[in-house]
């Protein structure tokens, strides 16, 4: 079952070529790393998925729906690179915001503190924080409504090791409820931890297939080793 | 559309606001110390004043809302909460009248004590009650507002957000007839200043403040300036996108 599927994917932004013809699908109720260097594509592609991007020609179906339909908004939760949250407000006055708009409760912008370790922090002011735990107040966010599609771009950027394991483990936890994370990644240590990787390259998909098979194909030692190697060779 | 949705954005702006103590000062404090400056400025002619303060207590609120307005909402553009917040179930008139809520609100307060300190303080008087010249400064502000709203679309950065009130309201306020009647302006001049909403906006505060009647002219006034403040607003709405390149 697929909860993502993109069919010819081409967006076009400035002028230039983004993504060339894309085609891929993400399985629901897994975790689906997104991985490639910077400029390859993969902010691109993630707001593609959640409806905020034009695109230039393709196809993009969440849950059975268009990419930004209506019915979507309330299932889908999304995750920018840049933390998308306001730096005059306290961690709590953001994420009680957020959830008025989602229709969430007051006990789930409790929850989600919980989950990205900001219990204490609560009432701080989000400006004053360090990058890494605004970062978690723009994670808590995407978290909130739980959605049934969380697109996270880059989430453990900046994060000490600790809490970068604590996440994945969360993020293992929301799928094993049955939620289908598409998570991003420049770091390819954090590809271990995905079920599917997709690895891009100049606007093109590489590779798509498990972790495992991935090694076995390319009878690389580990992932790192893998993906220069499929990289060497060429799209497929 | 969604009253709940609307609410939590006015409540969520006045507490950004409110985290922002100086401006706030600078919002309540400025306008009334510009009437107690133009009040010695024009000591010897306590006439022209009286003529000129009144309309004057909406000329402030309108260009502090349009100001702020453009610049909070620019903000709301570049830090990624926009786009955000149009992934999630929020329409484009949530977040617009949220706005218009929490800076209508200061606007009531800014032309309230703007009005008090004019009215107890610096002796102006008009013909009309003083109710009703608050209520008309507030409208000012509120079509400042929406103006505001809607020129944030075309700033990409502060710095012309700022530069759009030489730019967009200093000709309003030299057409207006706060400086010269409009009869007595050269035709052109008179006939671009009848396509300005701050035009009828000015209009609708001197007739009343100088007469005190509420006559038809005063009516039309109130329609064009409540139309135009409907039609940013509406606009407004037009440049807030869903999707962007």
């Amino acid at each position: 079952m697929d909860a993502i599927t993109i069919d010819r994917l081409s967006v076009v932004r400035g002028g230039t070529p983004v993504l060339h013809d894309v085609s891929v699908a993400v399985a629901a109720g897994a975790v689906t790393g997104l991985l490639g260097p910077s400029g390859s594509g993969k902010t691109t592609l993630m707001r593609s998925i959640v409806g905020v991007q034009v695109v230039r020609s393709g196809a993009v179906t969440v849950l059975g729906q268009p990419a930004g339909s209506v019915s979507l908004r309330a299932r889908v939760g999304y995750m920018t690179q840049a933390p998308s949250v306001y730096l005059d407000l306290t961690v709590s006055e953001n994420l009680r915001y957020f959830a008025s708009v989602l229709g969430a409760t007051g006990e789930r912008v409790r929850e989600v503190i919980g989950t990205v370790a900001l219990g204490g922090f609560a009432d701080r002011v989000v400006g004053r924080l360090s990058g890494g735990q605004i970062a978690r107040v723009s994670l808590a966010t995407a978290l909130l409504n739980e959605p049934q599609v969380l697109v996270l771009d880059e989430p453990t950027v900046g994060l000490d090791p600790v809490l970068r394991r604590e996440l994945w483990a969360s993020f293992r936890d929301l799928a094993a409820a049955g939620c289908t994370l598409l998570v991003s990644s420049h770091v390819m240590d954090e590809a271990a931890h995905c079920d599917h990787l997709v690895l891009m390259r100049d606007g093109r998909i590489l590779t798509a297939e498990r972790p495992s098979e991935l090694l076995l194909r390319t009878g690389a030692a580990d992932l790192e080793d893998a993906f220069l190697r499929v990289i060497e060779a060429g799209p497929a | 559309m969604s009253p709940r949705i609307t609410l939590a954005t006015a409540v969520r702006v006045a507490a950004q606001l409110r985290r922002d103590p100086r401006t706030i000062a600078l919002l309540l404090v400025v306008p009334a110390v510009l009437m107690a400056l133009l009040r010695y400025v024009l000591d010897g002619q306590p006439e022209t004043y009286n003529r000129i303060a009144a309309p004057l207590l909406g000329m402030f609120p309108f260009i502090v809302m349009f100001l702020v307005t453009s610049i909070t909402m620019l903000r709301e553009r570049t830090s990624g909460t926009l786009e955000r917040l149009m992934t999630m179930p929020l329409a484009k008139l949530d977040l617009l009248l949220g706005y218009g809520l929490a800076f209508g609100l200061v606007g009531a307060v800014q032309a309230t004590i703007t009005s008090l300190v004019a009215f107890g303080l610096l002796g102006v008087h008009t013909a009309a009650s003083d109710a009703l010249v608050v209520a008309l400064a507030v409208g000012n502000a509120v079509l400042g507002m929406s103006l505001g709203l809607f020129v944030s679309a075309f700033a990409a950065t502060e710095f012309q957000a700022v530069q759009f009130m030489p730019a967009l309201v200093f000709p309003q306020m030299l057409l207006c007839g706060l400086f010269v009647p409009r009869p007595r302006m050269a035709p052109v001049l008179q006939a671009v200043s009848d396509v300005l909403p701050l035009t009828y906006a000015f209009d609708a505060l001197s007739r009343v403040t100088a007469d005190g009647r509420f006559d038809t002219r005063v009516a039309v006034d109130l329609a064009v300036t409540l139309g135009v403040t409907l039609l940013a607003l509406s606009l407004g709405a037009g440049t807030l996108r869903r999707r962007s390149a």
